[in-house]
């Protein structure tokens, strides 16, 4: 099983999976988000490829209003 | 006025207001009154996205599309360098590579007041990492000079606290950062009312930037328009001149020949 922590909360997953995958499942799939991935970007070109293994943390983001 | 632009990291605007989008009622309240505002760059803040929760979420980056406004994300909320060069990473990459930022690191949740420290750390990281960096910072004519020195695109001093509305509490020092400072200096927060901003102008500043006098204001549509008017009036004043101030003056505007009733 892969434990990862995905802006804060904490996910468990049976099988193998990709970023692409995980961001489907949330309904965030083409949507304009940015990641990183234990504090690295990971750019949005290897999410395909990206698969997630146990303890990594992700952190998803938006843009928002903000002065 | 049809030349003076500002100029900003080899870019040139026609609005020398630049606003956030933090505050408003709605998205539909945001777009009207940055549309009021005449404004050309906008803020924006970066936080976690839902991951799955609203998935109907409106996207802000929809009602103010990246073709039409030069989106500066910000870092506000950040108290670390490492925090606001994170942020702005992720900005980079959301954004398609875009590199204009606004730096700004708090010191104190209460104040909002700027932690210079963090900033000149954070600002020599993202300077060589190759972001064009606007830095929120406090008045303070050395730090500001200092910013500029790490390759800074603007210096944006306080006026008075975020989101305070107090006005401009000490043009004093916002002329002694105009005086050392060759970038762009934009005064970013404390601005209550359209008065404060052209006060701001008429120093020489080259830009306001401000949220919550136009969001927190009962009608935030109309106060952008007058917010526009504001900029554009002190701008113009500067240009133009102001008269010297006199205690009294011995000679009235209107002519002292020609009076009726006199012998």
């Amino acid at each position: 099983m892969t434990s990862v922590s995905i802006n804060g909360e904490a996910h468990h997953f049976d099988n193998p999976i990709s970023i692409s995958m995980l961001l489907d499942q949330m309904q965030l799939g083409g949507k304009r988000i940015a990641l990183e991935c234990n504090g690295a970007i990971v750019p949005r070109g290897q999410f395909n490829q990206h698969l997630l293994t146990d303890g990594d943390k992700l952190e998803i983001v938006v843009a928002v209003g903000g002065g | 006025m049809n030349n003076d632009t500002l100029l900003i990291a080899g870019k040139s605007y026609n609005s020398r207001l630049l606003v956030g989008t933090g505050k408003y009622k709605d998205f539909s309240e945001t777009q009207a009154a940055i549309e009021a505002s005449g404004a050309e760059i906008i803020t924006i803040a970066i936080r976690r996205s839902n991951i799955g929760q609203n998935p109907n979420e409106p996207s802000l980056l929809e009602v103010l599309p990246p073709s039409k406004y030069t989106l500066l994300p910000n870092t506000a909320g950040c108290y670390s360098a490492d925090d606001a060069v994170r942020t702005l990473r992720l900005a980079r990459e959301l954004l398609d590579g875009h590199s204009l930022v606004k730096l700004e690191v708090l010191g104190d949740p209460q104040s909002l007041y700027p932690n210079v420290v963090e900033t000149l750390a954070a600002a020599k990281t993202l300077v060589a990492d190759g972001f064009q960096v606007m830095v929120y910072t406090s008045d303070d004519p050395i730090i500001a000079k200092q910013l500029e020195d790490i390759g800074c695109v603007a210096i944006m001093p306080l006026a008075s606290l975020i989101g305070s509305g107090m006005g401009i509490l000490n043009p004093w020092n916002l002329q002694l950062i105009l005086d050392r400072v060759q970038v762009p200096v934009i005064v970013d927060a404390g601005v209550g009312t359209a008065s404060d901003a052209a006060i701001a102008m008429e120093l020489g500043c080259h830009g306001v930037l401000m949220n919550t006098a136009i969001a927190s204001a009962q009608q935030p549509v109309r106060m952008a328009s007058a917010m526009q008017k504001a900029v554009e009036a002190g701008r113009e004043a500067f240009l133009a001149g102001r008269m010297p101030k006199k205690l009294y003056s011995a000679t009235p505007s209107s002519p002292t020949s020609g009076l009726i009733g006199k012998p």
